[in-house]
């Protein structure tokens, strides 16, 4: 049985990642699962310089789903190059570096200090709606992803995925954006802008008033624009949105995606990823699916 | 280091057998679980994640450990009421099973204060994982619980030290809060272990450093993983933190217990 899949030039053992921001560098959920069983693991997002974040309460639980607002805390690409880069290398999984930028300086400045390290691919974060100046900027019009993938691809020593917002009116003009831009893969989708008000505090649920709402909830928009986005690019595109279970893996890979990444689920199963790829393998076996690419975008 | 590989070995997700479910106050229960491997290795201070059987609430409940029985395998939270997911968890009855998560995060360094005289400070919710701290503990105790109206836990801790209470209504005790107790009584000891709400831990911090006291709080904040990776749960810490990079520790994984000095609340 081959679960192997090529993801912009680079061989996965397997579809399944992880969701940036869901995950960490991989060290927390090392101790729940094989960090080797996972075709790639995708790191927090990384920028040039440490950031602190946002004030808490950080996150809100909604029905079926959570809110999210971190606002991109990291350690910067430094202490990060030094610790999680050669934690990761002890694997077999793909390295995957999420990297975040308030400013189109910011991004290539990690871009180009990953082209020396043992980095296998780059995503690169233009969706998160929890940074005012950062992210999200660049992701809701299409002249601004293609400008910024180009420039990225300008810089990369590694293929570079661009992760997609879902908080517009086209995906599939922002993908074809991306791919004009010279991106070798899309990622999607990156957490829908939300809102919670606690009643009894009188008050938003959290700090940052928003947030970016991710979970089982959101799988149907997520499968929807993933779809749209396979239909309209000829670059590998990889779910992600709510996936809990290999049945919601599989329906990602079925609307065309390459591979999936589970994010919100590692919240509240740390052996998500794991179950998942083994859900997905006996569903081979039990209906016969030699190939897992016969799998991939079986659904027109 | 020694600390985290213990975690490591101890830290599983199960389903655990509920043994006994009790009301000890409106809104406050008391759950025993059976669970034997989160049992043997708790220690005072850490924490459970309690999951809730409707899917639609994703993310367990963080909730302290009240005590443990490492010899029956049994581990107790008390909590309160405070949404859905804990009024769930309230009608359990024995016989039901609960999906747990734990031992999470490290317990207060008790081991070290041995032998010394120590103030255990309590408020409202923050109340139960003093109990098991008070059990464990060798050495003097002095426990400060500080209550709204009703009290709970309160005689449990008898065996165990001197208890003094306050309520904010009066009904018992000094009239006022943990705070207004301590100083009306000039209760001192050579170490504090205090958690309860934010106010309080800032007031209990301050009244160590102005007594040249240690003093260990634990916190809390709502938190999505529990095992460090979410990044939700954070509080301000007062040098950069090696993990972070930045001012902030992990409050699941690095705490929920710090030394005052090390955080800013």
């Amino acid at each position: 049985m081959n679960m192997k899949i090529n993801l912009a030039g680079v061989e996965l053992k397997n579809p399944v990642m992880t969701a940036s921001g869901t995950f960490g560098s991989g060290e927390e959920y090392g101790e729940w699962v094989d960090l080797n069983r996972l075709g790639a693991v995708v790191t927090k997002g990384v920028a040039n310089v440490p950031w602190p974040g946002n004030p808490t309460p950080r996150i809100a639980e909604v029905y079926g789903g959570m809110l999210n607002a971190i606002g991109l805390q990291n350690p910067g690409i430094d202490l990060f190059a030094r610790r999680d880069i050669p934690f990761l290398k002890q694997y077999s999984a793909k390295v995957v570096v999420n990297v975040c930028g308030k400013t189109v300086e910011d991004y290539l400045e990690v871009v180009e200090r990953l082209a020396h390290e043992p980095v296998d691919l780059l995503e690169i974060n233009i969706s998160c709606p929890n940074v005012k100046e950062g992210g999200i900027a660049f992701g809701q019009n299409p002249k601004a992803v293609e400008d910024i993938t180009r420039q990225v691809k300008g810089h990369a020593k590694q293929p570079v995925i661009m992760k997609l917002s879902p908080n517009v009116t086209d995906i599939a003009l922002m993908a074809k954006a991306a791919e004009a831009g010279g991106a070798d893969a899309l990622s999607l989708i990156n957490t829908l802008t939300g809102m919670k008000i606690d009643i009894n505090r009188r008050t938003f649920a959290l700090a940052n008033k928003t947030g970016g709402m991710s979970g089982p909830a959101v799988k149907p928009v997520a499968l929807r624009m993933v779809y749209q986005a396979v239909q309209a690019v000829s670059i590998p595109v990889i779910g992600m949105g709510g996936i809990a279970t290999a049945e919601d893996a599989l329906e990602f890979l079925m609307a065309g995606a390459t591979a999936v990444s589970v994010g919100t689920a590692n919240f509240f199963n740390p052996y998500a990823t794991v179950e998942i790829l083994e859900g997905i393998e006996s569903y081979m076996q039990k209906n016969h699916v030699e190939d897992i690419r016969e799998i991939i975008g079986c659904v027109k | 280091m020694e600390n985290t590989k213990t975690e490591k070995a101890g830290k599983k997700k199960l389903t655990a057998r509920v043994i006994l479910q009790e009301a000890l106050a409106t809104d406050v229960f008391s759950m025993w679980i059976e669970a034997k491997e989160v049992a043997r290795t708790a220690k005072p201070g850490q924490f459970l994640s309690l999951y809730t059987k409707d899917a639609s609430r994703l993310l367990p409940r963080p909730i302290s450990i009240c005590e443990a029985d490492p010899d029956l395998g049994r581990l107790r939270v008390v909590y309160r009421v405070a949404g859905a997911g804990t009024e769930e968890f309230s009608h359990c009855r024995a016989g039901d099973a609960i999906t747990v998560m734990g031992p999470l995060g490290n317990g207060f360094p008790f081991k070290r204060a041995e032998g010394k005289r120590a103030l255990l400070v309590g408020g409202g919710i923050g109340i139960p994982p003093m109990l098991g701290l008070a059990k464990a503990r060798e050495g003097e105790n002095l426990v400060v619980l500080g209550f709204r109206d009703q009290l709970f836990l309160h005689s449990e801790f008898q065996p165990y030290g001197k208890v003094y209470v306050a309520t904010e209504d009066g009904s018992a005790g000094t009239r006022g809060n943990v705070l207004d107790l301590m100083e009306g009584a000039g209760l001192t000891a050579d170490v504090i272990y205090a958690c309860g709400p934010t106010p309080m831990l800032r007031a209990v911090k301050a009244y160590a450093a102005r007594h040249g006291m240690e003093c260990w709080l634990s916190l809390e904040e709502k938190m999505a993983c529990g095992i460090g990776a979410c990044l939700a749960c954070v509080c301000n810490s007062r040098e950069v933190d090696s993990h972070s990079n930045v001012h902030n520790k992990r409050i699941c994984k690095d705490g929920p217990v710090f030394l005052a000095q090390e955080v800013e609340l």
